[in-house]
């Protein structure tokens, strides 16, 4: 940059002709990043067709184009605009492409599910069991039925038992704050680290050996549980923690006993919240697989029992199918992968709706 | 403020006595239906404490017998045979796997979280802000069997002829890459369960990285910084607490992960260092797989396993837990 005239002396026009703004992004970057692009494309081919003897693979390509790119548009970036500027460049595209890194298995894994599972969905896989499908029945024969039906007694007996004992739990740590609140907290926290497989061994060992109580979904369903209740607990504690208190004080100024005071006020407030929590701690077991490996196993034949003998359930369909050999049963297996993650998206909606309609009442958001 | 009554005994009316000085005691009486909802409450409070309490007991009883019987060679040796009369084995091989598969996986997860962090906060455009967080949410809410089986039939045979490449061209000189056999690796395992760490420790890494001061962050902009200098120089030092909080979870996470290593390893009872060679095992996969062959002492082998698996995972929980309160704690 030359200076001709005298700072004092420049015509007010000029200056603000001159304004720039360095965040903006001009045409000369966009030209500098398609030139980037274009010679490190053509620095690769010419390395991987004329140069090496390679045979030339679409990934290896592909990496060595980014990098060459990377190069070439730190040396052009700093050739024009200097080395701060080139670096800015350079860690904008990284992070970009990190970013890209997480979130492309996202749609590649539902597009893939979604794929390969309408080919071999259709209304009989919710109507029929695999009593009857050998192994080299077309993957349209037979269905998960069973294993539909499983999941929904075992996901609702392991609701049925921790929803309750987790929001009266919740309950008790922020409402009655009594001498066991602090260990129970602890306690809480700790159950979350606790890996599903050794839940499910918990219960394998404890129930199913020791008190020769035998597989089933039950079984599957109290290891479900222990999983289930730090989620909902943590979760409806964050909720009735940001219960106003005066609403609260109210309550209890009226003259009002404690428990009407939560089950009539806090309780109904914080609606919204808790149906997010319970139904966030659905989702987190849905999907289980390892810990119900170990309780209800798993089978091919409809048992509506879940207190007696195997029973299925759609992560152990999807884990006994994607293992066999044949391509029917991998195709069986990615139509009840789709099941499972209709179910889990459906819950994940349900509960955002819920947070959503608790934030627009004005109840705060959770964190 | 003037219009304080005077203190003092208080005069009601020309005719009333002087009232007494001592203030009126306020018991808490607790009404029958009090008594129930505290009893109630309370109970429910226990049991959680309980279960947890009952587990942590039984599990560490149970496994009393075989690391008894097999002394400090269960955490040194590789083999698995607790059933046989004179069988040895020992977890050390299913550690081994443990840990290397989940720092592979932690290799992959911490930059691309604090990148994908780093992205959704200060460079995604605002309309796509929300859209983006809710996409790691829903990322997290998939089953780990469908992100194990995905890994197993798509992402796998397409890294398939790039780690031959590397193995047929790197296994001379680096002995990493050495392998006779690919596909269920370590390396392969650990790469699946990156991509269910990622969500969690991205979430979090993205709460703590979007309460760095505003102000400080505009700040360096006004003193001329770029975009990523502001990031380094602010956003980062801020939330690193709050970053080796959120990986240290997406590890715990990690490590108890059971669907990827138990549909993609080829099972084997070694501890070698060839990161891309077929076959390894963790202790979640050791459990999900060996638990129905076992018998009294083998299962008591596995309930030690677990009990490592689950001490581990509970240190780095409270750890971690402990390193992120405190990072949002200092930002408020």
């Amino acid at each position: 940059m030359t200076v001709t005239a005298p700072a004092g002396a420049r015509p007010r026009s000029r200056v603000a002709a001159a304004r720039r703004r360095p965040g903006a992004w001009r045409l000369s970057d966009s030209i500098e990043l398609a030139a980037a692009a274009a010679s490190s494309y053509v620095l690769t081919w010419l390395i991987f067709g004329r140069l090496m003897p390679f045979t030339v693979q679409p990934a290896g390509f592909a990496i060595c184009w980014y990098a060459l790119f990377l190069g070439a548009y730190w040396g052009v970036a700093r050739d024009s605009s200097g080395p701060v500027v080139a670096r800015d460049r350079i860690m904008a595209v990284l992070i970009s492409t990190g970013a890209g890194l997480a979130l492309a298995p996202l749609l590649l894994v539902i597009g893939y599910v979604v794929y390969r599972g309408l080919s071999s969905l259709r209304p009989g896989f919710l109507l029929e069991t695999m009593q009857l499908t050998g192994p080299l029945q077309p993957a349209t024969e037979g269905g998960g039925m069973h294993s539909i039906l499983g999941t929904i007694e075992q996901v609702g007996i392991a609701a049925l038992i921790s929803v309750p004992l987790g929001i009266l739990t919740a309950v008790y740590l922020n409402e009655v704050k009594g001498p066991i609140a602090a260990p129970a907290r602890l306690v809480a926290s700790a159950m979350t680290a606790l890996p599903s497989v050794v839940a499910g061994l918990f219960v394998y060992a404890l129930l199913i050996v020791r008190l020769r109580w035998g597989f089933s979904g039950f079984a599957g369903s109290l290891a479900l549980a222990i999983l289930m209740l730090p989620t909902v607990t943590i979760a409806a504690e964050q909720v009735l923690r940001i219960v106003p208190g005066s609403l609260r004080e109210a309550a209890l100024a009226l003259g009002g006993p404690e428990w009407r005071a939560v089950a009539l006020v806090v309780l109904p407030t914080a609606r919204t919240g808790l149906i997010t929590a319970v139904i966030l701690g659905t989702a987190r077991i849905i999907g289980e697989t390892a810990p119900m490996m170990l309780t209800a196993v798993g089978t091919k034949i409809l048992n509506p029992n879940p207190f007696g003998g195997i029973q299925d359930d759609l992560p152990l369909f999807v884990y006994h199918q994607i293992r066999a050999p044949q391509d029917t049963s991998v195709d069986r297996a990615w139509a009840g992968s789709l099941v499972l993650l209709i179910l889990v998206l459906l819950l994940f909606l349900l509960a955002r709706a819920g947070g959503q309609g608790g934030r627009r009442s004005g109840k705060g958001t959770r964190r | 403020m003037d219009r304080n009554p005077p203190r003092g005994p208080i005069r009601e009316g020309p005719g009333t006595p002087v009232t007494t000085e001592t203030p009126r005691t306020i018991t808490a009486r607790l009404s029958r239906g009090d008594r129930v909802y505290r009893a109630v409450t309370t109970s429910a409070a226990a049991t959680v404490l309980v279960t947890i309490v009952l587990i942590t007991v039984f599990l560490v009883l149970t496994a009393i017998p075989a690391i008894q019987r097999a002394g400090w060679s269960f955490f040194t040796t590789t083999a698995w045979n607790p059933d046989e009369p004179s069988g040895r084995f020992g977890i050390a091989a299913m550690m081994y796997g443990t840990a290397v598969t989940g720092l592979i996986a932690m290799v992959f997860t911490v930059p691309i979280s604090i990148a994908t962090a780093v992205f959704i906060n200060e460079y995604a455009p605002r309309a796509l802000k929300g859209g983006l967080t809710t996409a790691v949410e829903v990322m997290a809410a998939i089953p780990s069997i469908i992100f194990a089986g995905w890994g197993l039939h798509v992402l796998i045979p397409f890294l398939d002829p790039m780690e031959k490449w590397a193995v047929d061209h790197l296994g001379g000189v680096f002995f990493v890459f050495e392998a006779r056999e690919i596909g269920s690796s370590f390396f392969n395992v650990g790469l699946v369960i990156s991509l269910m760490a990622i969500p969690i420790t991205t979430s979090i890494m993205r709460a703590v990285l979007a309460q760095a001061p505003r102000h400080e962050c505009e700040g360096a902009l006004a003193l001329g910084a770029t975009r990523w200098g502001m990031v380094r120089t602010v956003v980062l030092p801020f939330g690193r607490g709050g970053m080796i909080g959120a990986s240290m979870l997406g590890l715990g996470r990690a490590l108890g992960e059971t669907m990827a290593a138990t549909l993609i390893f080829s099972f084997a009872f070694e501890i070698k260092p060839r990161l891309f060679e077929n076959g390894g095992v963790t202790i979640a996969s050791g459990i999900a797989i060996y638990f129905k062959e076992s018998r009294e002492l083998g299962l008591s082998a596995l309930m030690a396993a677990g009990a490592a698996l689950f001490l581990v995972t509970f240190m780095i929980n409270l750890l971690a837990a402990r390193v992120v309160d405190r990072a949002e704690r200092a930002a408020r």
